[in-house]
């Protein structure tokens, strides 16, 4: 941190040979730092879930051997599990199979960890996608309007329709949602990513059912995918919008009251031009954080949306994994969390470089 | 202002009012089922031993007996197998294995396989492999013990069991017959294909497995060359729905073709709705009440007989377990060879609280788990209420699934209130459990024995009687003697079955012979027809 301040304050002179070089190693040096301080987070969360997992009162062995086994079966998949290895050689040998890249194998799905996650983590990075883009688009218009019209109707509006983001149970809203949308209206489509006769249709590229049916031309396929991806994202996206128009909201309000605001008026600019090229511009950067951490916790997964949609996404694969004491899978899970979270933070701050007209 | 937004606001609007898609109902040749298949952890018969893993097997795999699907009643019946024989002593039964049938590679169905399928079950020895090895057959010994000869099968038994017993254990997932070229074409190591298996298919049954993507959705397509006909759905899809509602949506709205797990305020409002039906079948599982007898107060047999009195029989299948469980006081399930529906037990307060009055007992607390599902909490807090009327205490902790079965293998509830599935459709699959526990001490382990997981020392002579049904040779005889067997334990077990499981299936009214099963098999999809 204190290198890049410093390159930030340093200005003018024109650099020598030497001082580019400088320059060239501290952003390695910096590189190495992010990545390495990027391990260690990983690690440290991997270490935590692991440890938790071993102490939860739940007994993996009976998920795999079931109610009805004798104590030498149980014996025998205790042993094939490596349970009887102490805590810290079972947490070992995780991370070298892990950098092998040998994420092991689930014992509530049978399958390989990587298989699975390839499976349902792709239907909850469409869902959550969809669902911010929804927030934003609604969102961030919503909340600057609230700010421009402070005590309007529309401001008014908004900290209702806030308000009920924040407070309603979203499974009864879901299930409200399909019960109008699908069962009265029949607008959209039902539970599940895609209806029955499209199921296996479109050949899996990508395992995002909107972008494969759209590679292969499939406008039906994407029509039906559609249909039922709306839903769900609508819901997930209206408490995300909840969120950010509130920020976006309080964020204006403050700009707004800043006297290079009053300038602008004075120099006789249009209202649009005040909120939109000079107050919204300075919030762009905050901005960024609000909808990066919204969409990072939506890829975490929605439990209860996807349960309520049939949506077969992360979230219900790490609960009823964790709930199984499925360590592999919970583990895998956490791991694509994790890394989910430590990307979008290095891309907020990459799109704050971008955005700050003083990085440049 | 109103040029702030109004562009993207209406573009957005445009995109969320999609025009809506016509829905149609599912294809005539395809059958839509909707239901919770996430306890699938695999489908090798010889692993499987799950609700849903059996449910698939019981369509890819065919075995040497099967259940008719139009009329469960009649009992096993031949197919692999087209007859068999036992010896004179009892010691041996030999198939003879019907001809021309192929499995879904095209190999033929010989008795190679159908061996070479038992004894891997048996060497593999995972959850269900008890269901062959009771009678003798060990990972050493069962090459010579089943063998196979041309077109006959032989299976060498340790004690002259009865028949019925054997030939019920073989119409189990476990006794499933595999493709043995196919399956060592994939084996890793000696595991004997178990890997390859657990996520793949390798039968000769009417359907074979299209697709398993787990939590998500299992698909089946018509075996065309399936020895009893090709099966009139030529595509079965399986979707994981997990909420009731759901898939109560998905019926009315002509997406699915069956709903399998409805709540019972989803499958009353649905019965008015028209185009659909409901169907209701008993199912295997027994919902008890077993009362711990390391619990000082338990083990008193005036407790005992007066916890029979204090459940709300009636007023619990008429209200809250309504549709979903009947009446059932003996531990052989409604559909089984022996199955006693005698009810001994009413809901008598008074008549409770004199048992205790006349043992002396003024009272006393118990403190138990019981699982966090709603049907056994319910069942609890009636049975607090009434227990309080009586002047007992009952406190109720609940937990997860998983850690009252921890605690319950560790004989440590002291009032188990929970269900119990038979592994297969022979009386011995209950009695096994309910009515035998050799050795009542901590050090026997028995964790599979819900006698010994409720410390109930089972008579010397009741332990004998249910050793002795299973060599019975007269199939009436032994139905006598299991039904003996029931009225004693009725009389004095700590074990107090309740209730037996129904399961309502919601159907299009189209959907002709669905069949779940019943009480002694799993789901069957090959003679379901959808007509107009």
């Amino acid at each position: 941190m204190a290198h890049s301040d410093s390159g930030g304050r340093s200005q003018s002179p024109p650099l020598s040979n030497a001082d580019r070089r400088a320059a060239r190693h501290r952003r390695l040096r910096n590189l190495s730092g992010t990545v390495l301080s990027l391990a260690l987070t990983l690690l440290g969360l991997l270490l935590v879930t692991f440890i938790i997992g071993r102490v939860m009162p739940i007994d993996p062995v009976l998920k795999v051997v079931g109610d009805r086994a004798t104590q030498a079966q149980y014996d025998a998949a205790y042993r094939a599990m490596g349970l009887d290895q102490p805590l810290y050689i079972q947490f070992a040998g995780y991370i070298r199979d892990v950098l092998s890249g040998d994420f092991g194998r689930s014992i509530s799905t049978g399958q390989m960890v990587i298989d699975d996650i390839k499976r349902v983590f792709p239907a909850t990075l469409e869902l959550a996608t969809l669902g911010t883009f929804i927030g934003v688009f609604v969102g961030v218009p919503l909340g600057v309007i609230a700010a421009a019209r402070r005590g309007g109707l529309i401001d008014q509006i908004a900290r209702v329709v806030a308000l009920v983001g924040y407070s309603m149970p979203i499974f009864w809203l879901g299930l409200m949602g399909l019960l109008v949308f699908y069962g009265i209206l029949g607008w959209v489509g039902g539970p599940g990513r895609q209806s029955i006769i499209y199921d296996g249709m479109v050949p899996s590229v990508t395992g995002l059912i909107l972008v494969d049916s759209l590679l292969a031309g499939d406008w039906p396929a994407f029509k039906d995918a559609f249909s039922h991806i709306i839903l769900p994202a609508s819901l997930l996206g209206y408490f995300s919008l909840a969120y950010i128009s509130r920020m976006t909201r309080s964020f204006m309000l403050e700009q707004l009251s800043a006297e290079y605001i009053t300038t602008a008026r004075v120099k006789g600019l249009s209202e649009r031009a005040v909120i939109w090229r000079h107050a919204f511009r300075n919030i762009a950067i905050p901005l960024v954080t609000v909808i990066a951490l919204s969409f990072g916790s939506l890829l975490e997964g929605s439990v209860l949306t996807e349960i309520i949609f049939s949506w077969p996404g992360l979230g219900q694969y790490i609960t009823k994994s964790l709930l199984a004491g499925d360590m592999n899978a919970v583990l895998g899970g956490t791991i694509v969390v994790g890394t989910s979270f430590i990307a979008l933070n290095l891309l907020s701050d990459l799109l704050y470089r971008v955005l700050d007209p003083r990085s440049k | 202002m109103k040029h702030l937004m109004t562009s993207r606001a209406l573009l957005l609007a445009s995109a969320i009012a999609l025009a809506p898609a016509a829905y149609a109902e599912t294809p005539a040749d395809t059958l839509v089922v909707a239901a919770a298949i996430d306890d699938i952890i695999s489908l090798d018969p010889a692993q499987s031993f799950e609700f849903s893993g059996n449910d698939v097997n019981n369509n890819t795999y065919d075995r040497l007996v099967d259940f008719d699907p139009l009329d469960l009643d009649k009992g096993f019946q031949p197919s692999l197998a087209e007859s068999w024989e036992v010896a004179e002593d009892g010691l041996s039964i030999t198939f003879t294995m019907r001809e021309g049938v192929t499995f879904h590679s095209g190999n033929p169905v010989r008795a190679e396989d159908a061996a070479w399928s038992l004894q891997r079950a048996v060497k593999l020895d995972k959850t269900p492999a008890f269901i062959l090895t009771q009678f003798g057959f060990t990972a050493d010994n069962v090459e010579e013990k089943i063998s196979f000869d041309g077109d006959k099968l032989t299976l060498t038994l340790d004690k002259p069991y009865a028949p019925s017993f054997v030939l019920n254990c073989l119409t189990a997932n476990i006794a499933s017959v595999v493709d043995k070229e196919t399956v060592m074409s994939h084996a890793e190591g000696d595991d004997m294909g178990n890997t390859w298996l657990n996520t793949n298919e390798a039968g000769s049954g009417a359907f074979e497995l299209a697709a398993w993507q787990p939590n998500q959705a299992v698909q089946f397509t018509a075996y065309e060359g399936y020895w009893q006909g090709a099966p009139e759905m030529k595509r079965v899809v399986v979707r994981n729905v997990a909420e009731s509602s759901a898939q109560r949506l998905l019926l009315e709205k002509g997406d699915i073709d069956a709903a399998r797990n409805l709540t019972p305020t989803d499958v009353d409002s649905l019965g008015d709705v028209d185009g659909l039906k409901i169907k209701d079948e008993p199912r295997g599982r027994i919902l008890y009440m077993g009362l711990s007898q390391k619990d000082e107060l338990l083990s008193n047999p005036a407790v005992v007989e007066a916890m029979k009195y204090l459940v709300d029989y009636q007023g619990i299948t008429d209200s809250f377990l309504k549709g979903m469980f009947m009446t059932h006081q003996a531990f052989l399930p409604k559909g089984y060879l022996g199955a006693l529906e005698d009810q001994p037990w009413t809901y008598d307060v008074a008549k409770a609280k004199q048992i205790l009055t006349d043992a002396g007992i003024e009272g006393g607390t118990i403190t138990t788990k019981v699982r966090d599902l709603r049907e056994y909490v319910d069942v609890a807090q009636a049975l607090q209420a009434s227990m309080a009327e009586a002047g007992l205490t009952l406190n109720i902790e609940m937990m997860t699934g998983a850690q009252v079965l921890d605690a319950y293998r560790a004989r440590e509830v002291p009032i188990f209130l929970g269900e119990w599935g038979p592994d297969y459709s022979d009386p011995n699959t209950n009695a096994a459990t309910f009515a035998y526990n050799p050795d009542n001490s901590d050090e026997a382990m028995a964790t599979g024995l819900l006698a010994w997981r409720n410390s109930y020392a089972v008579p010397e002579a009741m332990n004998e009687a249910t050793v002795a049904a299973t060599l019975e040779q007269d199939g009436d005889k032994r139905a006598q003697m299991y039904q003996d067997i029931q009225r004693q334990y009725q009389a004095e077990a700590p074990i107090v079955p309740l209730f037996q499981r129904i399961e309502n299936t919601g159907l299009q009214e189209n959907v002709q012979n669905w069949n779940s099963g019943g009480s002694v098999t799993s789901v069957i999809y090959r003679q379901v027809t959808k007509g107009e």
